[in-house]
C-alpha cells in the first residue's frame, strides 16, 4: 500500500532537481570502478542504487562526497557545483552514512551527533575559553537538538551509551542521527539495513519514509531487493561500474539484464 | 579492570586462605619495622637499631598498618568495598619499595650480605600481601551508591585532603636524602593506592566530581600557602619554580598530544621562543634590541611570536598523515637551536650572542613590585623564588583553564573525534585541519608565554637550554602523567622533574632511568597514571569490560553542569 502511494508522490513532489552527478568517472591505476555515472535526485525524492558486488556503488557515494576526486565529471547540489572536499559538501547540504559502521566509538551516541552538529556551530577559541552567552546557548542548543535527533531515530533511550557498546541496528541508526544533524538535504545511505534482523529492517524502511517526509532526498544503496523496490521511487543498477538499467521498481525488477548482472555477479564473487 | 594473573581454579581453592595470608604479610612488615635492615649503620639515616624504628623502617610498619586493616576487611567482606584492589596495589608496591631499600643498602654498603633480616622478612609480608589480593574475589564497586554526606561534611573532607597534601608536600621536600626520598615516594603510592584501591578513590573522586569548585579552590589554596611552608628557605622554592614551569609546558603540549592527537617532537623550541624575545626585550645589558616595553606587551610579544611559527610549521604539514608533523617539529627543534646558537653577527644578524646566550636578564618588576627582593608577607619571608612561584601558579591557572574549557566544548569534541577516525570526522563537517592546527598554535601560543616569564627565573637564555632533550622530557611528563588530562601531567611533570634534583644518583642514569620508566607504562598502563577515561577507553579498544565500567560513571562528569547533576543526587538519596 505504501509503495504505490509514495512511488506516485515522489515523482509528483519531486521536479526540483537536489543533486545531480554526470559523468562520474574513477579509475583505480587500470581498474574502473565507476565508468561515466550520471544520476539526477529530485526533491523528496528516494533513489535506490543496487548492483552486485564490486559493482561500484560505495566508489559512486565517495566521488558523490569528495571522499574520492573523480577522475573525470561533475557533481552539483542544487545548481552549485560541489568541489570533491569532504568538508564542503557537507556544509553545502550532503550527508552520508558509511557501508563499514564509522562512528566514533569511544563517544557516546550524544556526543558523537553532536559531532555532526559541528558544520552548522560556530564557537571558537575564544568563545569557547570566555564562556559567553553565546556559547552557552550554542552549546545547550546543540545538546537539545542532537537529544532530538536520537529520538527521532529511535535512540532516545541510549544517549549516554558508548558508541562501540551499542547494538549493531542501533549503530546503523546511530549514524543515520549524525549524518541528519549537519542539517543536510540530500542523505546517502550505504547499505543501512546490512546486518539487522526483520524487524529492525521495516522500523529502518519506516525511519526513511519519515526523512523523506521531512522534506530530504535520500539515496540508498543495498542488497536486499525486497527493501529497495518497496522504498523507493527509482532505481538503478551498476554493473562493474556502468549504469546498466535506471528506472522504477517494477521497470528493474522485471528486467532480464538485472537479473543476469546478479547471477553472473554472484558466479564472480564464488570463483574469486 | 582487574589482571586476573591467577587461573580461576587457584582462585577457587585458595581464596578463602587469602584474608589470613593478608594479615600474615601485615603483621610480618609490621614486624620487620622493629627489626635491623642494615648491618651499616651510616646510611640510610641507620637502619641497623633492632626495636627502634627509625624513617624507613617506619614507612614499613605503615604498610604492615594498611595491609592488616585490609586482611580485617577481607574478613567481614563489606559488599561495598573491595579490599582486594587494595592489597594488590599495596603488595606490589610493598615489593617494589623491599626491593629497592635493600638494593640501596646492597650498593652503599658494598654488598647484599650488609642488608640485614629485616627487608627479607619484610619482602615474604609483601609477597604475601600481593599473593593475597590476587586470591580474593573481586568485588564489583559503585560509589554512587554509597551514602551521600552533607555538602558541608562533603567541603571539609577536601579541605582536610588538601591540608594533608601540603603537609605531605612539604615533608617530601624536606627530605634530603636521595634514597629515603625516593623510598617514601614509593611508600606513598603503595599507602594511598593500598586505601584508595579498595574503592575510596573512587569515592573521593566521586566527592571531587561533585565539588568541583570548592576542590579547585582547596587545591589551589593549598599551591599559593606552600611557600609559607618553606621559611624563606630558597632551596625548595627553586625546585618548585622548576617544577611549575616544567608543569605549565607540559600542560600546554598535552593540548597537542593529548587533546588534538598530534606528535610534537619540537615543543620546547616554542618555549625558546617565549624566552629569547623575553631576553631581547629586556634591560639586560646584553639584549640585541632597543627597545623595552613592558613585560605584559613582552608576554604578548613572545607568546604571539611562538603561535606564528606554529602556524608556519603547522600548516605545510598538517594537511598530511601525522608522521610528517613528528618528523617537521623535531626538525624545527634543531632548526631553533641553532638558528640561536649562529644568530650572533657573525652570519646574519646579531640578535642571540651565539653559544653564550644572553646573561644577566634583570628580575621581572610588575606594578613596582619588584620580583628580586624578599618580601615579608606575615612574618614569614617570602624570598625571590617565591615571587616567580606565584606568577608561574597564575600562568599554570590560565593554561589548565585553557585547557579545560577547550575540551569541553564544540573544538574538544572535534578533537575526540579526530582522534577516533579523522576521515569519518570530516565526512562529518568537522574541520580537521583547522582544528589540528588550531591546537598546534595554541599550544605554540601558551609554551611561548611561559617562556618569557622563565628567561627573568633563569636570568639568562642559551640555546643549550632547548635541546631536544627537553621536548622529549616534556613528551614523556604527558605520556607518563596521562593524555588529556591537567591533572596526570601535573603528576608526570612533578615526578619527572623532582625526582633527577633530589636523587642525585639517579641524575647521571636518568635517560636510563625514564626510557625504562616509560618502556613499563607503555607494556602495562599506556593510558598513563591518571588517565582520561576517554584515553584510557582508546588504549584498551578490545577491553569490553572495562568500556561498560566507564560508559557508567558518567564519561565526561566535567561536562554537566551541577544542575544537570541535581536530578541524580535526588536518585541516589531515594
Ligand atoms: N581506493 C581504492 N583503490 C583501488 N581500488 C578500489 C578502491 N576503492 C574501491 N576499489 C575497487 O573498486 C571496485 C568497486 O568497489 P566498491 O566498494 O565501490 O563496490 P560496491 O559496489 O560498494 O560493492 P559492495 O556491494 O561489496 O559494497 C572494487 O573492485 C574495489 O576493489
Ligand atoms: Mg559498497
Amino acid at each position: 500500500m505504501t509503495v504505490t502511494d509514495t512511488a506516485t508522490t515522489g515523482h509528483e513532489a519531486g521536479r526540483v532537481t537536489v543533486l545531480e552527478a554526470s559523468s562520474v568517472t574513477m579509475r583505480f591505476g587500470g581498474l574502473t570502478a565507476v565508468d561515466d555515472v550520471s544520476m539526477r535526485v529530485h526533491e523528496g525524492e528516494i533513489v535506490g542504487l543496487i548492483g552486485p558486488n564490486g559493482a561500484g556503488k560505495t566508489t559512486f557515494f565517495n566521488c558523490l562526497t569528495g571522499m574520492y576526486v573523480p577522475t573525470e565529471g561533475t557533481v552539483t547540489l542544487k545548481g552549485a557545483i560541489l568541489p570533491p572536499k569532504p568538508l564542503k559538501v557537507v556544509r553545502a547540504g550532503m550527508a552520508r552514512t558509511f557501508q563499514n559502521i564509522r562512528l566514533f566509538g569511544n563517544m557516546t551516541a550524544l556526543e558523537n551527533v553532536m559531532v555532526g552538529r559541528y558544520c552548522r556551530t560556530s564557537s571558537m577559541a575564544l568563545t569557547s575559553i570566555l564562556r559567553g552567552p553565546k556559547f552557552k546557548r550554542e552549546e545547550a542548543a546543540t545538546r537539545e537538538r542532537a537529544q532530538e535527533l536520537l529520538d527521532y531515530v529511535g535512540l532516545g533511550r541510549s544517549t549516554e551509551l558508548l558508541a562501540r557498546n551499542m547494538p549493531y541496528g542501533d549503530q546503523r541508526r546511530l549514524e543515520i542521527a549524525r549524518a541528519l544533524a549537519t542539517d543536510p538535504q540530500i542523505l546517502l545511505l550505504d547499505e543501512p539495513t546490512a546486518g539487522m534482523n526483520p524487524r529492525e529492517t521495516e522500523e529502518t524502511m519506516g525511519l526513511i519514509f519519515k526523512i523523506r517526509e521531512g522534506g530530504l532526498a535520500v539515496v540508498v544503496i543495498e542488497h536486499d531487493m525486497r527493501f529497495i523496490f518497496n522504498l523507493c521511487d527509482r532505481v538503478l543498477c551498476l554493473v562493474r561500474g556502468s549504469l546498466l538499467v535506471e528506472g522504477t521498481p517494477d521497470q528493474v525488477q522485471s528486467d532480464h539484464r538485472v537479473i543476469e548482472a546478479y547471477i553472473g555477479g554472484d558466479d564472480e564473487e564464488e570463483s574469486v | 579492570m582487574s589482571r586476573r594473573i591467577l587461573p580461576d581454579s587457584v582462585r577457587a581453592t585458595h581464596g578463602p586462605k587469602a584474608p589470613w595470608l593478608a594479615l600474615a604479610g601485615g603483621i610480618l612488615f609490621l614486624l620487620s619495622g622493629l627489626l635491623s635492615w642494615s648491618y651499616d649503620d651510616r646510611i640510610l639515616g641507620d637502619l641497623s637499631i633492632r626495636f627502634y624504628p627509625a624513617g624507613i623502617q617506619l614507612y614499613a610498619m605503615l604498610f604492615g598498618v594498611i595491609g592488616v586493616i585490609l586482611a580485617v576487611l577481607l574478613l567481614r567482606r563489606p559488599p561495598w568495598l573491595s579490599p582486594a584492589r587494595g592489597l594488590r596495589i599495596l603488595g606490589t608496591t610493598g615489593i617494589v619499595f623491599v626491593v629497592w631499600i635493600i638494593a640501596s643498602v646492597a650498593y652503599q654498603s658494598g654488598g647484599l650480605i650488609n642488608a640485614n633480616e629485616g627487608g627479607w622478612v619484610a619482602l615474604v609480608g609483601a609477597v604475601l600481601l600481593t599473593l593475597a589480593g590476587h586470591l580474593s574475589p573481586e568485588v564489583d564497586i559503585d560509589v554512587r551508591r554509597w551514602p551521600r554526606l552533607s555538602s558541608t561534611l562533603e567541603i571539609v573532607i577536601i579541605v582536610v585532603l588538601m591540608a594533608i597534601l601540603l603537609f605531605t608536600v612539604a615533608y617530601t621536600l624536606d627530605i634530603q636524602d636521595g634514597v629515603i626520598f625516593a623510598s617514601f615516594l614509593i611508600a606513598l603510592i603503595g599507602l594511598a593506592g593500598g586505601l584508595l584501591g579498595t574503592g575510596f578513590g573512587g569515592y573521593l573522586g566521586f566527592i571531587g566530581a561533585n565539588n568541583r569548585r570548592p576542590l579547585l579552590l582547596a587545591a589551589f589554596l593549598v599551591a599559593f600557602l606552600f611557600p609559607f611552608t618553606q621559611d624563606g628557605s630558597d632551596a625548595n622554592m627553586s625546585i618548585a619554580t622548576q617544577v611549575l614551569i616544567f608543569a605549565t609546558t607540559a600542560l600546554g603540549l598535552n593540548i597537542v598530544v593529548g587533546l588534538a592527537g598530534l606528535l610534537d617532537l619540537g615543543y620546547i623550541a616554542f618555549l625558546g621562543t617565549g624566552a629569547y624575545v623575553a631576553a631581547m626585550l629586556s634591560s639586560s645589558g646584553f639584549a640585541t634590541i632597543g627597545w623595552k616595553p613592558p613585560f605584559v606587551v613582552v608576554m604578548l610579544i613572545g607568546a604571539a611570536t611562538a603561535a606564528t611559527f606554529g602556524l608556519i610549521i603547522g600548516s605545510p604539514t598538517l594537511r598530511v598523515s601525522g608522521d610528517y608533523l613528528a618528523i617537521v617539529t623535531l626538525g624545527f627543534g634543531e632548526i631553533f637551536r641553532l638558528a640561536m646558537f649562529n644568530l650572533d653577527g657573525n652570519n646574519g644578524p646579531d640578535l642571540t650572542n651565539g653559544p653564550n646566550g644572553i646573561p644577566a636578564i634583570p628580575d621581572l618588576e610588575l606594578l613596582g613590585f619588584d620580583f628580586g627582593e624578599v618580601h615579608t608577607v606575615a612574618g614569614i619571608p617570602l624570598g625571590r623564588f617565591s615571587n616567580y612561584y606565584f606568577v608561574l601558579l597564575l600562568l599554570l591557572m590560565f593554561v589548565m583553564l585553557v585547557f579545560t574549557r577547550l575540551n569541553n566544548s564544540r573544538i574538544g569534541r572535534g578533537w575526540v573525534a579526530i582522534r577516533e577516525d579523522e576521515r569519518a570526522a570530516e565526512a562529518m563537517g568537522v574541520n580537521t585541519f583547522g582544528l589540528k592546527l588550531l591546537a598546534f598554535s595554541v599550544g605554540a601560543f601558551l609554551a611561548g608565554l611561559a617562556g618569557t616569564i622563565k628567561a627573568h627565573q633563569d636570568t639568562s637564555v642559551s640555546p643549550d637550554q632547548y635541546v631536544f632533550l627537553e621536548s622529549a622530557f616534556l613528551l614523556s611528563a604527558v605520556v607518563l602523567g596521562g593524555m588529556g588530562t591537567v591533572v596526570g601531567v601535573l603528576v608526570g611533570a612533578t615526578i619527572l622533574k623532582l625526582l633527577p634534583e633530589k636523587l642525585r644518583e639517579v641524575n647521571d642514569y636518568r635517560l636510563l632511568v625514564f626510557g625504562l620508566l616509560l618502556v613499563v607504562m607503555m607494556r602495562f598502563r599506556p593510558e598513563g597514571l591518571v588517565p582520561s577515561k576517554r584515553r584510557q577507553l582508546e588504549f584498551h579498544e578490545e577491553d569490553q569490560e572495562l568500556s561498560e565500567l566507564l560508559q557508567a560513571e558518567h564519561l565526561q562528569a566535567e561536562h554537566l553542569d551541577p544542575e544537570q547533576l541535581e536530578p541524580e543526587h535526588l536518585q541516589g538519596a531515594k
